[in-house]
């Protein structure tokens, strides 16, 4: 790690933010992926990062081969993203919302719900179990969007490895859960296989917050550890989307060390569970 | 310490500071709790500190030294604008990063060093913000973590400064600060909080009196 960071230094680092702005520009033009809105202090140095690992020694080397070699933006997205997930990350956030917003969804003849930002979906399956253990899954459809392809492909998927799974057992059992996590995967292989029929409520679609627009009018936001990827200006309009989206008195999740309170959207909700970051859309 | 030619020894051996980074771990606390003490309220650099704790608990770390300082003392929280003479705890299993703004930048991205929140990761993002007017500190710690931010604090004009690894409850961290970032100056925690006292009402660094 140290190594790398290094070798940009021994640049000047004014050079960096030069290179930086460019590759963004060249990213957003030759593939539509807009990362000109995300906090820059974690963007350069997972930058910096990828850099070492495509043999690059400054960002315009890296830019001539996102635009000339086809095989590396893909591969650069993993950089540019940061996939780390968990199920049941945070228990008592889910416990939060078995507590105090499953009553309230539970008036609802059929519910819509959007995941944003799932990546390898550990969280929409989190999802998906605690709605069915509180027999509201079946009335449900969720969406699970992110912009990695790759990570939605294994969301898709299902399959997490074993050696994770004590891990999301023991968060599972936090987050209040009645029975066992171990009712909803086979184990083959040294992976766990997740039940199919969870599968049958999730829509995983590629979707980004950053460019793209309402697709759905849903109760319940679910955006965890995205947002802080974002700067303001970029989480406003990620928090707009999610206030069009929401229906009335619908409720917002966000990560633990997320908050609205530096954001000019922080009056649209009022805070439904104090430090378990979970919100409802203001009336009016 | 190294200067320029044309200035003068009491200019170069002082320098305004707008923040403060310390890094440590095993030993921490009882480190910290002979430095934050003295800060002056009339301090006008923020700190931020990364303390290497259980990823898995929440910390108490604010709440501790909030009874034992003069200044604001909380937990960084994302998007938050960084206030001048405040103490920034980074929150545990989360990197914490100094973005324009300035603002504090929370992620979660993959361990550094074994750590999250790495020393190095802070050290690297303030430097690149503040550049000449960061104090970076490494204390006592049984890692190597914050060896490599040291060095890019220096490298970017600030100040480097490093316990007495003979003095630290672990001396592993302080010794690879000063192996890799060797033009820190090495002091004591006692000599330290001398040294931040002096920074009351803004005034600049002078280490003009601190021995090597
Ligand atoms: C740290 S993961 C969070 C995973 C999960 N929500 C959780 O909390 O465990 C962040 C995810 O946000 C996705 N992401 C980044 N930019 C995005 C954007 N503009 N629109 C949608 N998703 C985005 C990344 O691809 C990544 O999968």
């Amino acid at each position: 790690m140290s190594r790398t960071q290094e070798k940009t230094s021994a640049a000047p680092v004014k050079d960096f933010d030069i290179e930086l702005q460019l590759l963004i520009d060249a990213i957003y033009l030759k593939y539509h992926y807009d990362f000109r809105g995300y906090a820059g202090a974690s963007l350069k140095r997972r930058l910096t990062t990828a850099m070492s690992r495509f043999g690059c020694h400054t960002l315009s080397q890296l830019q001539d081969k996102v635009l000339h070699d086809p095989k590396t933006f893909p591969a650069l997205m993993d950089f540019l993203t940061v996939q780390v997930s968990e199920m049941f990350r945070d228990p008592a956030y889910f416990r939060s919302l078995r507590e105090k917003v499953v009553p309230l969804l539970r008036t609802y003849p059929s519910l819509k719900i959007w995941v944003a930002g799932c990546s390898t979906g550990e969280e929409v399956y989190s999802l998906a179990i605690l709605l069915r253990e509180e027999g509201l899954l079946e009335r449900t459809l969720i969406y699970a969007t992110d912009i990695n392809v790759h990570a939605l492909q294994k969301a898709e998927a299902g399959v997490y490895e074993l050696d994770r799974i004590a891990g999301f057992t023991d968060n599972h059992r936090m987050s209040g859960a009645p029975a066992s996590l171990s009712d909803y995967y086979t184990a083959a292989y040294g992976r766990a296989v997740f039940d199919k029929t969870l599968k049958k409520h999730i829509v995983f679609s590629d979707h980004s917050l950053a460019t793209d627009s309402v697709f759905a009018e849903v109760h319940l936001v679910s955006c965890r550890n995205v947002l802080i990827y974002f700067d303001r200006e970029l989480q406003d309009r990620a928090l707009g989307l999610f206030h069009e989206a929401l229906c009335r008195k619908g409720f917002l999740g966000i990560g633990t060390k997320e908050s609205l309170r530096f954001s000019a959207q922080a009056d649209a909700f009022d805070e439904l569970v104090q430090h378990g970051r979970i919100f409802q859309k203001r009336d009016g | 310490m190294v200067r320029l030619p044309g200035t003068s020894p009491v200019s170069s051996a002082a320098s305004a500071i707008d923040a403060i980074v310390i890094g440590t771990s095993a030993g921490g606390v009882e480190a910290l709790s002979v430095l934050l003490p003295a800060l002056p309220a009339t301090l006008r650099a923020a700190v931020f500190i990364v303390m290497h704790l259980p990823r898995e608990r929440p910390s108490l770390l604010a709440e501790i030294f909030r009874a034992k300082c003069a200044c604001p003392v909380s937990e960084a929280q994302d998007k938050e604008p960084v206030l001048p003479g405040s103490v920034y705890f980074a929150p545990p299993d989360y990197h914490l990063l100094i973005d324009k703004g300035p603002h504090l930048a929370l992620s979660t991205d993959e361990l550094v060093n074994y750590s999250r929140p790495a020393i190095d990761v802070l050290f690297e993002s303030a430097a690149d913000i503040y550049r000449e007017r960061l104090l970076g500190i490494i204390l006592t710690g049984a890692n190597q973590d914050g060896a490599a931010g040291l060095k890019a604090v220096h490298r970017l004009g600030g100040t480097a400064l490093v316990q007495r690894p003979d003095s630290a409850q672990a001396s592993l961290m302080p010794q690879s600060a000063i192996a890799q970032c060797p033009t820190a100056h090495v002091l004591s925690l006692e000599q330290m909080a001398d040294l931040l006292r002096t920074l009351e009402d803004g005034n600049a660094l002078d280490l003009s009196h601190a021995t090597n």
